[in-house]
């Protein structure tokens, strides 16, 4: 079990394995991530929350990093973009990416796959709007949402059951 | 820096004026330019201490053959120039060949372009071809990538340099095998011989070699209707590493014993230290504080306690008034700077014909257009890590001119240029806002007092104040027109956002004026430069005339063109828009615009939808885009849809608020920029002219969406708006300050 003693965290579940670490439990959890962990495939993009290059999933949901303490999610499942592939196998959204052309400097890109990974989860076939509405708190400043709600579109398609293999957390995929 | 200077040399077009962010070290420009550098580090021996054994071929390119493509006077100061070498590649025992190149990938996918290019003239698989970019101890010098000249410039030469690399592979396979030559050619990556149907591959040609062939003279290239690999939609070559997190950007890159820096900024802009204690900052364990005049900063072993470090230094500054946003235009009017003014290209200058001819216009129309500072808020802000090795220096970090930033380190720290080495990873994105090495300078500072590694982060907030901006500006156009539609005099001015497109591409006797004035705030280059203002303004006040002679717009356009790629954009938008079909009412409007930049042309149609509370929404977006012949037509695609979505931004709501030098928006809750909740159904149409030379594309598609969009909100309610952002606020406030 993950562990908070006095004031500082020793340790958080990180894609499925539980990592020591020695922080406050007011640091970043993105920048514990990144920083201590070496894990930076999650991206800082404005520190407040609004850009979603951040994101990752807690509990299967997606949470912006930068904003959450990590003394806040200390026992509680953590998975970031390294975790999606299954080792040289891409996660369904990740092809589907490669396959629209979904990014061009490729920085919104974690961010963008992991809240798509868990809407899939949620809504295996949702509308364009749902997408949109979802998806909203994600900038995309070299302008491709267009593409990119196309590859959500496509991975929906696509989208076996996966028997529990979705990285979402204990909440699994969907049929 | 060099590489304005260089960038002169290099393209065919006139140093643009709004590359203010260059003008800041116009000083060492000139020094530089007047050195007899060598503009390439690596000698022969170097190639193979860099690549192992095998062929390199390197292009050459004296500055007198480049002065005979660009017109440009061949000696600089009465100094004879040193021959460059403008690419060079490696093709090695695995048959991998590595491609050398300065220009930088920041989303832009030239990384892919350019290697198929090269996978076409090496008539090689793509997964073949790798490209080491923006390496300077690797690369050869490189000018920049701005302007949209990568496609242009750089991908012929490494044609060449790859042309040259097949020929060199025939004869060293004639040679050692003793084969005909005639009956030898390049295929699938390998020699082939017809006679005997035998295959050579590249690394067995090559094995044991250490062979430097180097070119002076131009090899010829396959024609564009001959393409193989260019001309078709290759994927992002190592789009892997970005959808599975993989990719190292600037600000992931972890060094041995790295540190955390920040910089104290001032309270605000043109603000003096009187006066600093950093004692208590000294005081943290682990910490090192830098003070050097005005510079202050910090190190320290993590993020967070180079934050709070910087948060207990007590500085005091002297700081000086300043205009705001609200007297931003009236200021700009009102400070003109001497010498930065200039004609803005126009192709009929006759001032005594206009004074005439607007004397006899049937109908005149005069307005002024007011456009605010953006902000470019790349995703990934600002970011360097520098390092230390004795007297030498390795920065990482992300910049368009990685040879401009190497200059300035090495002036910056009295280094040779040999003794810095500047890497630019592919970049989180920079829409010409990354021209400048301030982060790269901050690090390396930071790093030689620390004596460790150092990485700085900017925060967005210091990334939306203390770089620099897309210009403001004021446009004032006056027009006359006959009765019959025919535009006889045309006068267009801009103060302060520059003089790309002040030039009108329609067929108006035309005397255009760009004047320099004193900004407010740092401002320089942005994706299209000043052809955003100026073809929102032209083709806003087109519509304005077209409504004054009750003509349509779109045949108000073509009755004042001849030019056939223009009429060929406007035409193919219009009818994959629907456009003859398409009738305004009071809540669904329809606009087009076209315009010309950067040897590319573009027409935008826009259909926009007004809800009851005036809110403003772009539901459609068609765009046809010529730019000569299209190397990757996915991509380009891509670019344009991109540039599509960006560029309603520009037009209904970014602007930067400030006030006595301080940016009042400074982060996303406050600067709002294009969302998923803004993307509009986005159509393309690319017009593929493999007849002629392939121009760059990515700033050009930007620039007609704005005034599109302006066009369809007038053809809606009446209202016409004149100042970008148009309605930050929605229409009705808009409607009351226009």
């Amino acid at each position: 079990m993950a562990t908070v003693s006095d004031s500082r965290v020793k340790e958080i579940q990180v894609n499925g394995r539980k990592v020591a670490v020695d922080v406050e439990p007011e640091r970043s959890l993105l920048f514990v991530l990144r920083d201590e962990l070496g894990l930076t495939g999650s991206k800082y993009g404005c520190g407040e929350g609004r850009c979603g290059a951040c994101t990752v999933l807690i509990d299967g949901q997606p949470k912006r990093s930068c904003t959450t303490k990590v003394g806040s999610v200390a026992e509680k499942p953590i998975r970031t973009i390294e975790s999606i592939a299954d080792g040289d196998k891409l996660h369904a959204v990740q092809q589907a990416f490669l396959d629209v052309g979904g990014l061009q400097c490729g920085y919104c890109t974690s961010g963008m796959i992991m809240s798509a990974v868990a809407l899939l989860a949620e809504n295996p076939q949702p509308q364009r709007d749902d997408i949109l509405r979802y998806m909203n708190g994600h900038i995309c400043r070299c302008g491709v949402y267009g593409r990119i709600v196309e590859a959500i579109e496509k991975a929906a398609q696509g989208h076996v059951a996966c028997n529990g293999q979705c990285p979402t957390g204990e909440k699994g995929g969907s049929a | 820096m060099r590489g304005a200077t260089q960038d002169l040399l290099l393209t065919d077009t006139p140093r643009e004026v709004e590359r203010y962010e260059q003008f800041e070290t116009a000083a060492q420009l000139e020094a530089a330019a007047l050195a007899d550098q060598d503009a390439w580090d690596v000698t022969r021996r170097d190639f193979f201490r860099i690549t192992g054994g095998g062929l390199v071929v390197a292009l050459l390119l004296s500055r007198t053959s480049l002065a005979q493509e660009t017109g440009q006077p061949r000696n600089r100061g009465g100094r004879q120039v040193p021959q460059d070498v403008s690419a060079w590649l490696h093709i090695g025992a695995d048959s991998v060949v590595t491609v050398y190149t300065g220009k930088v990938e920041v989303g832009q996918n030239v990384r892919t372009s350019l290697s198929q290019a090269v996978a076409d003239e090496l008539r090689t698989p793509i997964e073949r071809i790798q490209l080491v970019m923006a390496d300077t101890q690797l690369v050869p010098y490189d000018g920049g990538t701005s302007g949209s000249r990568s496609t242009p410039a750089m991908a012929p030469q490494l044609r060449r340099a790859a042309a040259a690399a097949r020929e060199a592979l025939l004869s060293l396979a004639a040679e050692r095998y003793s084969l005909s030559r005639a009956s030898l050619s390049v295929r699938e990556g390998a020699v082939h011989d017809g006679q005997s149907n035998k295959t050579y591959s590249f690394g067995d040609l090559t094995k044991g070699e250490q062979l430097v062939k180097v070119l002076d003279r131009d090899a010829p290239i396959t024609p564009a209707d001959e393409w193989q690999v260019a001309g078709t939609s290759v994927p992002k070559v190592n789009g892997r590493a970005f959808v599975t997190g993989q990719h190292q950007y600037t600000s992931d890159i972890r060094r041995e014993g790295m540190l955390f820096g920040k910089v104290l900024r001032p309270a605000s802009f043109k603000a003096t230290l009187t006066s600093v204690d950093t004692s208590r900052a000294e005081a943290l364990p682990n910490v090192t504080v830098v003070h050097d005049g005005d510079f202050v900063g910090v190190v320290a072993p993590s993020r967070d306690t180079a934050e709070q470090a910087l948060a207990i230094i007590d500085a005091q500054w002297k700081e000086t008034p300043q205009p705001s946003s609200k007297e931003l235009f009236a200021y700009l009017k009102e400070h003109p700077t001497n010498g930065r003014g200039g004609p803005g290209g126009s192709s009929d200058a006759k001032p005594a014909n206009l004074a005439d001819a607007f004397s006899r216009a049937e109908h005149q129309v005069s307005a002024s257009y007011d456009i605010a500072y953006i902000a470019h808020a790349p995703l990934e802000p600002r970011a360097a890590v520098a390092e230390w090795n004795d007297n030498k220096l390795t920065v990482w970090t992300g910049t368009q001119q990685p040879f401009g930033v190497r200059e300035s380190l090495a002036t910056t720290f009295k280094l040779a240029p040999e003794d810095v080495r500047l890497i630019v990873p592919d970049t989180g994105a920079g829409y010409g806002g990354k021209h400048t090495g301030d982060a790269a300078i901050e690090a390396a500072r930071l790093a030689r007092k620390a004596g460790k590694p150092v990485k700085i982060i900017w925060t967005r907030e210091e990334e939306f104040t203390w770089a620099y901006f897309r210009p403001a500006g004021v446009i004032e156009i006056k027009a006359g027109v006959q009765a019959d539609g025919q535009i006889i005099a045309w006068e267009h001015h801009n103060w302060n956002s520059g003089a790309s497109g002040l030039e009108s591409p329609y067929q108006a006797p035309q005397q255009n004026q760009f004047h320099g004035a004193d900004s407010p705030l740092r401002q320089g280059s942005y994706r299209g430069l000043a052809a955003t203002a100026n073809h929102f303004a032209r083709e806003s006040h087109m519509d304005d005339l077209a409504a004054a002679v009750k003509l349509e717009p779109l045949a108000f356009r073509l009755k004042n063109t001849t030019d056939p790629r223009l009429r060929a954009v406007l035409e193919s938008a219009a009818e994959q828009f629907g456009w003859s079909g398409s009738k305004s009412t009071s809540t669904q409007g329809f606009g087009i615009a076209g315009g010309k930049e950067k040897g590319s042309y573009v027409a935008s149609c826009a259909e926009v939808s007004i809800d009851a509370d005036g809110a403003i929404k772009v539901v459609r977006l068609v765009t046809a885009f010529e730019c000569g012949a299209v190397v990757n037509p996915d991509h380009l695609r891509n670019q344009i849809e991109g540039a599509g979505v960006q560029g309603i931004g520009g037009a209904l709501f970014e602007a930067i608020q400030f006030a006595d030098g301080r940016i009042l928006n400074p982060r996303f809750s406050k600067y709002r920029v294009p969302r998923f909740a803004d993307l509009p159904i986005q159509e393309t149409v690319l017009i593929d002219r493999r007849d002629l030379p392939s121009a760059g594309a990515g700033e050009t598609p930007i620039v007609c969406v704005a005034p599109a969009i302006g066009n369809a909100i007038f053809a809606a309610t009446g209202v016409r708006l004149r100042n970008l952002p148009m309605a930050p606020d929605g229409l009705k406030r808009a409607a009351k300050d226009a």
